[in-house]
């Protein structure tokens, strides 16, 4: 199953064992989204349960509050992450904080999903990756799957899950994993142990980070697309990196990065976003508060650089494999 | 050298400004009873004109007029009356408390009573209200517990939001009342949302969104009327028209070129502009756009025509950007006196009755804020605990550690 099945599949699943659960966006109904995450299921579920949005990102994020506060539990699609700052009030003000300022009297259960991320040649309105913006603002529950099985699972979390959460799908990953070289044959997820997906219901839990691929001599810190191009850096540069695939950004699982630290002594942080005020700047004084007397290097970043996300130039922008291997290598020979 | 003059930019300016007299010449008035009262199922495209007009029921003799008003609702008026007098000695009270230093900040809404005490008269339980912070009126017309209010005014031990939220941005979900948020605008398109909702699972509920004039320039406005359009909710959409927005008076909103209910016209939404210091136009009125709200027939958008008698908040001074004496000179006079005037006249109420009244209220606001202060003033008795809980359903570890660091 590739992650876009795997997305239909938890809404499927969601869809008809709740019937407070309902999903809207730009184009999700009738044709089933731009990325056929929810095709077939207004069909399966009538247009009372899965129905087009006007152009109005602030107002399925604010009609899906209001939806929450009667007692339905909204799964919302904002087509491209690039597009979901009009709804940022909405997400940030509203629904992060309606169960703080009402004292538990309101409460705001709604999945907000988005793609995110590059690789698609999609220039700068759609190839964005904002997950620091949200991880920054408390009460907002932030999740960005890397493969279709943790996709289902988590998603279903996120529904069930009777706080506010920000799903980010990186949007490279649908069709199969992807290392970063963009040049090479795409492969696809039938192939991948993570596309055997589990039939009915199950879940991943919110929070919990998962040891990608284990290894002795250094940890990376990463998420969604950037696993698989840790993991083709690791295996192009022989060094035997631990890749931590942190699968919820907040709340983050601190233990699994610790225990991994301390066991490498090494940590790179690598993500597609921008470097400065990213969440790998979290990440780098996170370990240093848990993890600084068994630092044998400096915590390495590799990020996106602090440029608008380009078209052309999208494989200069990119953090792929040689970048991150030049920098594992580097981190290998300091001492 | 262009064919073309300088082009000349343009912000608008109000008809008087402090020094100079009162002018509200530009705002027109029809005779009580005089607009038509259509069917609650009527297309919103026959019924154009009563955006850019005023429907109003009590004369100003105090006589009942025309095809809004209602008879047989004797009770409700009297209820209404009385509601907006402990509205108006509630808010008196509160900024008493305030210049004693015991609450940080105050809202009152004085000249607008009418507006919410009648909305909320006119709604069934079940109901959703999506206010903004000037209408207190609706939690004091359905007996809402005045200690209540004042321990969330205090933020002490008491307060029902744990001290979280300024003074006067109440919650009570009990009472039909959307927890406030103090960004405006925002709560309009959840009352689309939440009246989406009920349709969605087959109730009968409605809901009632609530925006000041100013705040109709938020794109939430728009968010909310697209959405009403498009999927026709049981939604009544109101704006309160009080004139101003903190100093920016109605036509930096726009509101000067066409009247805020004319903006529904384009979304093909039903829309109506009232009288709002008219209570009985108040009660006819939200009957008719909850009856066609809950009938099926889709949303309404009500202008309520009123004048912000109070200062914005007591941390404002309208003398510095309106003239003085402009609430004396507002011609729809004020909510509590038209209506016991029509009371007063049809032998209801008695001047003598009313001066009892006032008391009344005066006593049992007083006594409430006094038992009310029993548990601590100015955020007194809050507990420093309260900070961590309700980030989430549950507390994440981290921030079981930054309570631990508080030491609380």
């Amino acid at each position: 199953m590739n992650m876009v099945e795997a997305i239909r599949d938890a809404m499927d699943i969601k869809l008809a064992d709740d019937k407070n659960v309902v999903v809207f966006g730009e184009d999700v109904g009738f044709f089933g989204g731009v990325f056929r995450c929810t095709q077939g299921l207004q069909e399966k579920y009538g247009t009372s349960r899965v129905f087009d949005s006007p152009i109005n990102e602030s107002g399925i994020v604010g009609a899906g509050i209001g939806m929450a506060a009667y007692g339905l539990r909204p799964c919302v699609e904002i087509q491209f992450a690039d597009y979901i700052y009009p709804a940022y009030d909405q997400i940030v003000s509203e629904a992060a904080r309606l169960r703080y300022r009402s004292a538990g009297d309101f409460t705001a259960p709604i999945t907000i999903r988005s793609p995110v991320g590059g690789g698609i040649f999609g220039g700068q309105t759609h190839s964005q990756s904002p997950e620091a913006l949200f991880t920054h603002v408390s009460g907002l529950k932030t999740i960005i799957p890397s493969n279709p099985r943790d996709a289902k699972g988590l998603l279903i979390s996120a529904i069930e899950d009777d706080d506010p959460v920000v799903f980010f799908e990186p949007k490279r990953l649908y069709n199969g994993p992807f290392d970063g070289h963009h040049e090479r044959p795409a492969s696809n997820w039938t192939k991948h142990p993570l596309g055997d997906v589990p039939d009915g219901h199950y879940t991943v839990p919110i929070g919990k980070a998962s040891v990608f691929r284990p290894g002795r001599d250094l940890t990376i810190l990463t998420y969604g697309t950037m696993v698989y191009v840790a993991e083709a850096a690791v295996n192009e540069t022989g060094v035997d990196g631990e890749i931590i695939d942190l699968r919820t950004l907040l709340p983050l699982d601190i233990e699994a990065i610790t225990a991994s630290v301390q066991k490498t002594g090494r940590c790179m942080v690598l993500h597609e976003a921008t470097l400065t005020s990213g969440f790998g700047a979290e990440l780098c004084a996170r370990v240093q508060e848990t993890c600084f007397y068994h630092l044998e290097v400096p915590v390495e970043r590799v990020t996106g650089w602090d440029t608008p996300y380009p078209h052309a130039q999208e494989w200069d922008y990119f953090p792929g494999p040689t970048r991150v291997g030049n920098a594992l290598k580097a981190m290998m020979e300091t001492v | 050298m262009s064919k073309y003059a300088p082009l000349e930019f343009t912000v608008p300016e109000p008809a008087s400004r402090p020094g100079d007299d009162a002018d509200f010449s530009d705002i027109d008035i029809p005779l009580a009873g005089t607009v038509r009262r259509p069917p609650i199922d009527v297309s919103p495209s026959e019924i154009k004109d009563l955006s850019s007009t005023m429907i109003r029921v009590l004369r100003r003799d105090g006589a009942a007029v025309g095809p809004w008003a209602q008879e047989g609702i004797d009770d409700l008026l009297l209820t209404g009356l009385r509601s907006m007098m402990r509205t108006r000695a509630f808010d008196e009270r509160m900024m008493t408390l305030q210049r004693q230093g015991k609450t940080s900040f105050y809202m009152k809404c004085t000249g607008e009573e009418a507006i919410a005490v009648g909305h909320q008269l006119a709604l069934s339980p079940g109901d959703m209200n999506f206010p903004t912070y000037r209408q207190q009126g609706l939690l004091i017309a359905q007996e809402y517990p005045l200690t209540d209010m004042i321990c969330q005014i205090l933020s002490n031990e008491r307060d029902p939001l744990k001290g979280r939220q300024l003074p006067v941005l109440y919650s009570s979900k009990k009472h039909g009342f959307f927890s406030i948020s103090g960004n405006l605008g925002t709560q309009f398109i959840h009352a689309v949302g939440w009246a989406m909702a009920s349709a969605i699972s087959g109730d009968t509920k409605i809901a009632s969104g609530w925006i000041g004039d100013g705040s109709t320039a938020e794109n939430d406005f728009h968010s909310a009327l697209v959405n009403a359009s498009v999927y026709k909710p049981p939604v009544v959409l109101n704006v309160v028209n009080n004139q101003w927005a903190i100093s920016s008076f109605r036509g930096i909103a726009g509101g000067d070129e066409a009247t805020f209910a004319e903006r529904a016209h384009g979304y093909d939404i039903a829309s109506l502009r009232v009288d709002g210091n008219d209570l009985m136009a108040v009660l006819a009125v939200s009957d008719w756009a909850i009856e066609r709200a809950r009938r099926g027939h889709g949303p309404t958008l009500i202008e309520w025509v009123t004048y912000r008698v109070a200062p914005h908040s007591t941390s404002d001074d309208p003398s510095k950007y309106r003239p003085r004496e402009e609430s004396d000179a507002w011609p729809l006079g004020d909510p509590v006196i038209r209506l016991k005037n029509h009371l007063v006249q049809r032998s209801l109420w008695s001047e003598e009755r009313h001066s009892q009244a006032e008391a009344e209220f005066e006593d049992e606001i007083r006594t409430a804020a006094r038992e009310a202060e029993e548990f601590g003033v100015m955020g007194e008795g809050s507990s420093a605990r309260d900070l961590f809980e309700d980030v989430f359903k549950e507390m994440p570890p981290y921030l079981r550690e930054q309570r631990q660091k508080l030491g609380v």
